[in-house]
């Protein structure tokens, strides 16, 4: 046997984030982790929203003037992504959980679609709030 | 806990850039993790450059023209060269793969980049410990059980069962899907990781074994098979181009399926 006094130093941990190609399947996983997250966010959002509509004309008007702003804006609009992201994300996930849209093809189109289809959703979401609510302006 | 960066015993540096050879007309560049046990420093990416006119295709050749030309010390297992014994499995351009069948001008870049496959503990160089992943081949154990009496000659199979083994018995145990997992990167101390449930589907589906109900029992955990998150890193990367991220689905499908 090996003389036990001699202690081996300890193994290093080959890399793995650092030296991974990242692939489109992986980064939507982790985009669903992000906006799975960012959702948590975007809830306090409405609760504000529906605690002000309670509250009274002067609590709502300080929502207001907050998602009326540029940065407010930017706020909604990235929960709106993240909301359908997110929900497109479920679809694909439950499209798996079937055994289905796991050959190669499948899966890095499935992987697209939730991209562009979430991106094309948002978009068309908006043009109509705009177009029916006029941007938010009263 | 997920732990993203690396420790600091395992920080890589940069190492030795070894002389070119003479007189050679095509030069491809080579940078290999390099780490020794005896030694008190930090893994260390060399990089050596390789005479294609004096070296086979593959990455594997070069790695075996390097030891044989410019660096003896460089580790790495290797046995078959034809993709069936799983040696020679690392980390090759950013994913996982087998040096031998793969060739080095399947990437159009100037230098091919190696380590040893990701987030295992090096023994040495390109050589990762593996003892935790053949511990959990062990534990979803792969082999035939049966509880009726044993027949006069073997037990049989239709064509279709025999047929439902396809994409399973072709594993080599490369341990490359498993180490290309983030969830496995994360959480090998308990979940099982693509390969270990690729063979653990293998015998839940094998119309011969009489232990599905114990084996499906094994696996419904929320660690061991439920820490699949289907990135599909697995599927990517195998070299024998099967299909964990299905197996591990179907497996989920069948625990459902017995409940309702």
């Amino acid at each position: 046997m090996a003389d036990t006094t001699t202690r081996m130093k300890p193994r290093p941990l080959s890399p793995h984030l650092q030296v991974w190609r990242m692939t489109l399947t992986m980064a939507m996983s982790i985009a669903h982790r992000i906006t799975g997250a960012a959702l948590y966010f975007g809830m306090l959002l409405v609760a504000w929203w529906l605690l002000a509509a309670a509250a009274g004309p002067n609590a709502y008007a300080i929502f207001e003037s907050f998602i009326g702003s540029i940065i407010g804006k930017l706020i909604l609009f990235g929960f709106t992504w993240a909301l359908i992201h997110h929900a497109l994300g479920g679809v694909r996930h439950f499209i798996w959980d079937m055994g289905r849209g796991f050959e190669p093809s499948e899966r890095e189109m499935l992987a697209l679609a939730t991209l562009i289809g979430s991106i094309g959703l948002t978009v068309v979401l908006w043009v109509i709030g705009f177009m029916v609510i006029g941007g938010g302006s009263q | 806990m997920a732990e993203f960066s690396l420790p600091k015993n395992s920080k890589i540096t940069e190492g030795k850039t070894w002389p070119k050879p003479a007189d050679a007309t095509r030069i491809t560049a080579f940078r290999i993790y390099r780490w020794s046990p005896d030694d008190e420093a930090n893994p260390r990416v060399d990089t050596y450059y390789v005479d294609r006119g004096d070296c086979g295709p593959m990455v594997l050749d070069a790695l075996i023209w390097i030891k044989n030309n410019i660096d003896p010390t460089l580790t790495f297992r290797r046995s078959c060269r034809e993709g069936i014994c799983g040696s020679c499995a690392m980390n090759i351009d950013g994913a996982n793969t087998l040096a031998c069948t793969r060739a080095i001008d399947d990437e159009k870049r100037d230098v091919v980049k190696i380590y040893p496959l990701p987030h295992q503990p090096v023994v040495k160089d390109l050589v990762p410990d593996l003892t935790n992943f053949y511990a959990q081949y062990a534990s979803i154990q792969p082999w035939l059980q049966t509880v009726t009496p044993d027949p006069e000659k073997e037990r049989k199979q239709s064509h279709d069962d025999r047929a439902k083994l396809d994409g399973h018995y072709e594993c080599i145990l490369c341990a490359c899907c498993s180490t290309a997992c983030p969830s496995y990167w994360w959480n090998s101390d308990r979940y099982l990781g693509p390969a270990a449930l690729l063979q653990a589907h293998r015998w839940i589906i094998d119309s011969r074994d009489e232990a599905t109900g114990e084996r499906l029992d094994n696996l419904e955990d929320p660690f061991r098979l439920y820490r699949c998150h289907t990135i599909l890193n697995c599927a990517k990367v195998c070299p024998k181009g099967l299909n964990p991220a299905k197996a591990i689905a179907d497996i989920k499908k069948n625990l459902v399926d017995r409940q309702v």
